[in-house]
């Protein structure tokens, strides 16, 4: 019998079908379970009080200014440095061996699991720097981890700001370092601040290299040398030690709405960008 | 767009960091800090210990982190916190100021439908070193035998493996969790589990087992009739100075030992 | 005028310093990493020997014994195990965006399986032990934090890179090959079979290797539903433990030479995941 190559289309088509729902759905329930077992326990109550007994009673709130501080922080700290090095690598050289191996470096470091930066922080900054559990050294860990994230995005936002801006400006006796501050990076801002959302995301969900960093001190921070707790360091502690399944469930409901939230931002953002120039 | 931003960006940075240094101010000078580290068997306690403390005291701040007895020895060699917190006895050359808040028993604990209520040192010893490997040899179900332990390092580890183990090593098919809690919640949730936590920490989630038929219970410890209990310890490098001792003198106070007892421990004058 | 021009020279060639400064940095980071795992892990392998660590059996690093070959082995199992689950469905997903969706469903789906890779990796692995154990426990046997159960987690974990980048490079196979081949009277499938997908296979080659590195890297999902005990597994649902579980457990605990084995733990880690690195971005250039 021969297999009519028109019922194979139709077949595969199906099964292609079935699969592609199927792991969109898999997704889908991921996010409804968290949502469904979280709303039920969320009030403003649980994210502006302390929480009592390890967190299996009162709030969150401690965690939540633990983790702002620890994103602050790290943001403030490797932005400039990420769109410094774009606007380096973008601007201010041709291809040379030097970008070549700055741009390895990127993606070397891009690469490294977080794990590797818990115990590259833990022996750096917390122990042959003397700064201990502290808000500084998760800070230090989680901006050397977001860089790249940084680097990358910036870099494709300089580079899709079209030619003849430049030319403009130059052709108006603007000098380089003029051009770059008043044509190119207003016009790369929306790209910028893609990546830096994106960075934003990925340090508010991080826990391996924080809880080797900042430690998981219960305690509201009141400065940067202090142990400090992160919302993910939280949920995942309540949920290891089965300390409280309910406030696991609402914590992971804050933190993943929290950084939906900020991927959404940063995919507006980044659309607007796209939309501008093509 | 870049000029605003970047305002708005140095601004709250700016709020920040103040209001940050602030609070520093406001509360670093009159509180004490009395930092504290170690296992994480003793960790909930002292937690516990130190909200009421911190209760009646309020310049002090009191900042209790887990780690590890290993962690907390080593911390408190290096003069890296206040008080170390450990629920193993020092090893030979670990020269630290020992003070016992209490003492607490390990319980060797399964999921509450098992029917097993009871099991000798040897079975134990058996279980944990891989000889026997299925419920069926110990007169239950034909079913393999999750057993869980503890990661090297632990304080509840060693004090198991001194007590329970003797000479014998732990299998290496033997799953391993890195704290009391974790232990507790695969116990609470797998029927086939069998595994070891602190006494206190024992409720109905998981069922505690007869050891040589001795029931694990307070006055069973003191008598001395379950032999699986170990100290837990404050440890701190040479004389504390006066806040810390104002702490551990807390601790030790008929108040100090009452909550610990409420716990499930076994005060440290009994 | 003069006076303003060479204050101006002078501010450019400040800011082309500072910038050259800041673009090392991430080379000095890269180094300071470097330097600092192979400082505190090294000494180790010239005192207990290259061999005893990479192919020992036993891991008992208070009694001396460091030996890292089960935990190699497991975290290739895991990785591959996740790779079987997440590349068949994760390329279809692909497939399915790029080749047969209509455009206001690219539009919407796209994003939104992108945005999934920003839940944080503890929420997979909690659900899986909620979720998946007790499945995993109930019908195959064992206690559920098994290889299988891992391999489910991590396989779920990596789709959002998979489907993306494999999407990317299926969509930028140009629009003449598909016309040729339909034009030869191949049906769709054929054309995507035969012609689409070879045509993006080092981009698809490269979404699967990146997958691979997100798993071999995951930890705290790892850790919690792994099991963790120290024995290679024999069977799909025996516990296991990973490299990284190995370094995340034990960290907090290790002093002297119980943390430099760690350390060495991440050396071997590193060299693994950097191999895998220089592998897909030799997939992902060959395509452009």
């Amino acid at each position: 019998m021969r297999i009519n190559p028109k019922k194979v289309n139709k077949f595969i088509q199906i099964m292609l079908n079935v699969q592609a729902f199927f792991t969109v759905g898999i997704l889908i329930v991921i996010v409804a379970l968290i949502l469904v077992k979280g709303i039920g326990n969320i009030n403003l109550e649980f994210l502006f009080s302390f929480p009592e007994d390890m967190g299996r009673h009162g709030g969150i709130y401690p965690t939540i200014i633990g983790t702002i501080m620890l994103v602050i922080l790290s943001i403030l700290f490797a932005t400039p440095l990420g769109v410094g090095t774009a606007i380096f690598l973008t601007e201010y050289t041709k291809e040379t061996i030097l970008t070549k191996i700055i741009r390895f470096g990127v993606e070397s470091l891009a690469g490294i699991p977080s794990i590797l930066y818990g115990l590259f922080g833990f022996i750096f900054f917390v122990i042959k720097l003397k700064m201990g559990w502290s808000i500084l050294s998760g800070v230090l860990t989680i901006a050397i981890m977001i860089l790249p994230t940084i680097i990358r995005t910036s870099e494709e936002a300089i580079k899709a700001v079209p030619k003849n801006f430049r030319i403009v400006s130059y052709s108006l006796g603007a000098t380089k370092w003029e051009t770059v501050i008043k044509v190119v990076l207003p016009s790369a801002t929306p790209g910028i601040l893609t990546g830096i959302m994106l960075s934003v995301g990925r340090a508010v969900g991080e826990t391996a290299a924080v809880i080797f960093t900042m430690g998981s001190s219960l305690r509201l921070p009141t400065s940067i040398m202090d142990s400090g707790r992160t919302m993910a360091v939280h949920f995942y502690i309540l949920a290891r030690e089965g300390i409280s399944m309910e406030k696991a469930y609402a914590t992971a409901l804050v933190l993943v709405l929290s950084i939906l939230l900020i991927n959404i931002v940063a995919y507006y953002t980044m659309n607007k960008v796209v939309s501008r120039f093509s | 767009m870049l000029k605003k931003i970047f305002i708005i960006f140095t601004t709250v940075a700016l709020v920040f960091i103040c209001s940050c240094g602030l609070k520093e101010n406001r509360q670093g000078k009159k509180k004490h800090l009395i930092t504290i580290a170690g296992s994480t068997s003793v960790m909930p306690f002292v937690e516990k210990l130190a909200e009421y403390f911190m209760l009646q005291k309020p310049n002090f701040i009191i900042d209790v982190q887990g780690g590890g007895s290993t962690a907390g020895i080593q911390a408190c060699i290096n003069n890296t916190v206040h008080l170390g917190m450990s629920s193993r006895k020092l090893k030979e050359g670990e020269r630290l100021n020992e003070i016992v808040i209490c003492y607490d028993g390990i319980s060797i604990v399964v999921h509450p439908s098992n029917p097993i209520n009871g099991l000798s040192m040897e079975q134990v010893r058996a279980i944990f070193s891989g000889k026997i490997k299925n419920w069926k040899e110990l007169g239950w179900i034909d079913r393999r035998i999750d057993a869980i332990t503890r990661e090297e390092g632990s304080g509840t580890r060693g004090s198991f493996e001194e007590l329970v183990m003797k000479n014998e090593e732990i299998d290496d098919s033997i799953m391993v969790q890195d704290s009391n809690g974790s232990v507790k919640e695969i116990v609470a949730t797998d029927p086939y589990a069998i595994g070891y936590i602190s006494l206190g920490l024992v409720d109905k989630r998981v069922k505690a087992l007869t050891i040589d038929g001795v029931v694990p219970t307070v006055s069973s410890i003191k008598t001395g009739a379950y032999k699986i209990t170990r100290p837990f310890l404050f440890l701190s490098n040479g004389e504390p100075d006066d806040y810390t001792s104002e702490f551990i003198d807390f601790v030790l106070s008929k108040q100090g030992q009452d909550l610990l007892r409420k716990e499930g421990l076994i005060g440290s004058y009994e | 005028m003069v006076h303003m021009n060479r204050w101006v020279s002078i501010r450019e060639k400040i800011v082309k310093n500072t910038l050259t400064v800041f673009a090392l940095s991430s080379l000095l980071f890269l180094f300071l990493i470097f330097i600092f795992i192979l400082i505190e892990g090294l000494p180790l392998f010239l005192k207990v020997g290259l061999k005893n660590i990479i192919f020992g059996f036993k891991w008992a690093p208070t009694k001396g014994y460091f030996g890292i070959f089960p935990m190699i082995i497991s975290s290739f199992l895991v990785t591959f195990g996740a790779l079987i689950i997440g590349a068949p469905l994760g390329l279809s997903c692909a497939i399915y965006l790029a080749e047969y969706s209509g455009k206001r469903l690219k539009m919407i789906l796209k994003p939104a399986l992108e945005l999934l890779a920003g839940i944080p990796s503890v929420v997979y692995g909690f659900l899986g032990v909620i979720y998946i154990v007790p499945i995993v426990r109930e019908y195959l046997g064992g206690s559920g934090f098994s290889l299988i159960s891992t391999s489910i987690v991590l396989g779920i974990m990596i789709l959002p890179t998979i489907i993306s980048i494999s999407f990317d490079s299926i969509m930028s196979v140009p629009r003449s090959y598909r016309e040729g081949s339909y034009a030869m009277g191949a049906t769709k499938w054929q054309t995507i079979f035969k012609v689409v997908l070879p045509a993006a296979r080092s981009g698809i080659l490269a979404s699967f290797i990146l997958g691979m590195g997100r798993a071999i890297g995951e930890t705290m999902a790892v850790i919690m539903i792994a099991g963790n005990a120290l024995k290679i597994p024999t069977n799909i649902t025996d516990p296991l433990r990973t490299l990284t579980g190995n370094i995340a457990l034990e960290l907090a605990y290790a002093t002297g030479d119980h943390r430099l084995g760690l350390f060495s733990t991440g050396i071997v880690l590193l060299i693994i995941i950097m191999a895998l690195n220089y592998l897909a971005n030799f997939g992902i250039k060959r395509r452009i």
